[in-house]
């Protein structure tokens, strides 16, 4: 290796970070904004019994939540880091120079008048007030570690939905967020679920009461402000017999030259014959550690269904599952992941069949683009004493360059004789010849390979609503872009 | 009314020569028919025009209405007006043809510019008309499954929007049953107006019943040998190839 000269311990940093990863220099998205903040709390850098204290004091919780907290970070403190089958980048969070918890306050606003200009700014630019007023039933707005914004149609909150931030939902209806809080995903499940469990804050608190369908989706728009910081929402969604919910979530951060941490824990339970549909449209700036826990129980008839998008961030560690606890419950997980230079889509689906005649569908689709590396895990359970369950599995992995990687590891195991499963996997490169036939048409090869991109997920991408469609589809061609030449 | 003109044209595939030397004008409103024997050429002349990565052009200028066309990337000069038929066309999953038209013709047009949608559609439905295809056609994926057939009908209705200057058709009766060839020279006729130079890369003289070229061309290894009307198809299929082999023979001895 050449000894360093002066340019090079001079370097103009913007185009250091071109040479190094193409995909840096293009506008990610409209997300890559920040402003500097007066924050009224502030649990500081680095975590301690005293920073769980902190954010239970300022939140001001009953005692069984600060109990809750300081036992998960004896829990996060004693589990290894699972570098045992996961990615070593993991060892480079340095859980010492994280910020914890940033706030102007606990009460979000329920009117964006209310709400302090440059949050408010914030949103406005990410268009999030436009959705509410065009096709949403409710808007939460999480702004770092708590929820500015948050506000439910009429029309809806008169059915008896329940729709508030995890604070406020702790505080208003601790019975019923008692009862179901920590039962889907225990605190010792993983130990980022530890940490959540030990410094949550915000999220989504969801409860639909029997036999309501919510016409519109909710949607909370998680926001990453600040630098060295952790967002760790906690978001738990009650579907009461025979209801049906959707809910949205879309999440951005600015890009910063440090790591950011995002790992929340989100836990559905559909109560018989109620549906849930879970919707995710990711697009973390790539210094983002997005590692996240999420899980369902289903009951008798019930179903849930998660849609996963995952563009962005560094690494991205999710698994989405559904515990499928009663007969003729339904599971699926449909799951697109977009892996640029520098980045690790490590993503897949778990699903657990608990019950007779349930049944499972897994759909997950990646996209490798340059150096990028996408992952594909994926659990699929049946035991031995149940009849009449049906999984299906497909995982199909798309290749832009040469030098892009995919793995998939799939774990079936279906025990019995009375149960069924199938599962298709699939590689794929978009071929040099693909690429000139459609640059033989007038494409430049960006646009044809947006096109390959936007046409391989075409059938997942149908399934969204339009409103989200369209916004996977400009980031898709935002991200190939700098894909090529 | 617009012209290609192909100058003393060298192309080499992976440093082996295998156009050597071609000279040939295509004006608007001419059809023009290059014949041969497999392996001489045919093929890589039309890529090269189009500007395929793997082939490289050593010397020789290939000149759209007076401008080189060589230093363009294959998408600029497909937005110049030069079209390429595909023998084998890709396909593109998930994508349908009306989307990926859409995408096309997008393409052509100035930054900031947005197709008007239901214009588009009008005109490709008309299109659609013109040429007997069904209008669930479009609906489909962009050559996903579709037999030999429906992919060259797929290759015309493209040609059909995109409204080339020049049209390079590499062996488009090829693979095709005496039904869909009808319905591919039906579409290309339509098509011959002033505006449009065509290229016809064909084997075999049969297509050549039912698109009438003004001139017929016999390329062998890597040139134009002969040059003739469309009797000098009938002469070769009457003769085959073989005898333009000897012909060169005696000429060289």
């Amino acid at each position: 290796m050449k000894p360093p000269t002066e340019t090079d311990l001079l370097p103009d940093s913007a185009e250091a970070a071109a040479v190094e990863n193409p995909a840096v220099g293009i506008d990610q998205s409209a997300g890559n904004f920040s402003y500097n903040m007066e924050y009224a709390f502030d649990a500081g850098t680095g975590l301690s019994e005293d920073t769980i204290r902190y954010i239970s004091s300022v939140k001001k919780e009953a005692p069984w939540i600060l109990e809750f907290r300081l036992k998960a970070l004896k829990k996060f403190l004693s589990m290894p880091m699972p570098t045992h089958w996961a990615t070593k980048d993991l060892e480079n969070i340095d859980f010492q120079k994280i910020r914890y918890y940033l706030s102007q306050g606990q009460k979000p606003k329920r009117t964006w008048d209310e709400v302090p200009d440059d949050i408010k700014k914030t949103f406005e630019r990410l268009g999030i007030p436009e959705q509410e007023r065009k096709f949403l039933a409710g808007v939460e707005a999480q702004f770092d570690s708590e929820a500015a914004y948050s506000n439910i149609k009429e029309i809806v909150s008169k059915q008896g939905v329940i729709f508030v931030n995890s604070t406020e939902g702790l505080r208003e209806h601790p019975e019923l967020f008692k009862k179901f809080f920590g039962k889907v995903i225990p605190t010792g499940d993983n130990k980022f679920s530890a940490l959540n469990s030990a410094v949550f804050s915000g999220g989504s608190f969801i409860y639909v009461p029997p036999g309501v369908k919510v016409a519109q989706p909710l949607q909370a728009y998680f926001r990453i402000n600040a630098e060295n910081f952790g967002q760790f929402e906690r978001t738990l969604i009650i579907a009461d017999e025979g209801s049906e919910v959707v809910y949205m979530e879309g999440c951005t951060a600015p890009k910063f030259s440090t790591s950011t941490l995002h790992s929340a824990v989100v836990e559905l339970v559909a109560l018989k014959g109620a549906k849930i549909q879970y919707i995710t449209v990711q697009n973390w700036a790539n210094n983002v550690f997005n590692l996240v826990t999420k899980r369902g129980i289903a009951h008798e008839d019930a179903e849930i269904k998660w849609i996963d998008c995952n563009i962005g961030s560094r690494l991205t560690m999710k698994y989405p599952g559904v515990v499928l606890k009663g007969e003729r419950a339904r599971g699926e997980v449909i799951s697109i992941a977009l892996a640029n230079d520098g980045q690790h889509q490590d993503t897949g689906a778990k699903m657990i069949h608990a019950a007779n005649n349930t049944t499972s569908n897994i759909v997950a689709k990646s996209i490798s683009v340059g150096q990028g590396r996408s992952t594909y895990r994926g659990v699929v359970h049946i035991p031995k004493h149940l009849k009449g369950c049906k999984n299906n599995t497909e995982c199909d992995a798309l290749l832009i360059n040469t030098n892009s990687r995919t793995d998939t590891y799939p774990a079936i195991s279906v025990r019995g004789d009375k149960n069924s499963t199938q599962h298709e996997a699939s590689v794929s490169k978009v071929s040099e010849d693909m690429i000139f036939y459609m640059q033989q048409r007038g494409l430049t090869e960006g646009q044809a390979m947006s096109l390959a991109v936007n046409g391989f997920i075409n059938d997942l991408a149908r399934q969204f609503p339009m409103e989200y469609s369209v916004e996977l589809k400009r980031l898709i061609d935002l991200e190939m872009e700098g894909s090529v030449g | 009314m617009s012209q290609l003109e192909i100058k003393n044209l060298h192309v080499s595939i992976a440093d082996k020569e295998i156009v050597k030397g071609l000279s040939l004008t295509i004006k608007g409103g001419e059809v023009h028919a290059i014949m041969g024997p497999n392996g001489t050429g045919k093929s890589t002349l039309s890529k090269a025009i189009a500007g395929h990565p793997d082939y490289t052009i050593t010397s020789g200028e290939v000149l759209l209405d007076g401008v080189s066309i060589l230093e363009k990337e294959a998408d600029e000069r497909a937005r110049a007006g030069i079209f390429l038929a595909f023998q084998y066309p890709s396909e593109i999953p998930g994508v349908s043809i009306a989307n990926f038209l859409r995408a096309a013709l997008q393409a052509r047009l100035a930054d900031g510019e947005e197709i008007d949608a239901s214009g588009y559609y009008k005109r490709l439905y008309a299109k659609m008309d013109l040429l007997k295809i069904d209008r669930k056609f479009t609906s489909r994926a962009v050559n996903d499954g579709f037999s030999g057939g429906e992919k060259k009908r797929c290759e015309i209705l493209q040609m059909a929007m995109l409204e080339p200057k020049v049209a390079l058709m590499d062996e488009t009766d090829s693979g095709l049953d005496i039904d869909a060839l009808r319905i591919v020279a039906d579409g290309v006729n339509t098509m011959r107006s002033p505006e449009l130079g065509v290229l016809l890369i064909t084997h075999y003289q049969r297509l050549l019943d039912y698109i009438v070229p003004d001139y017929v061309h016999v390329m062998y290894d890597g040139r134009i040998v002969k040059s003739g009307d469309k009797t000098l198809a009938h002469e070769l299929e009457a003769k085959g190839y073989d005898w333009i082999k000897k012909e060169l023979a005696n000429a060289k001895a």
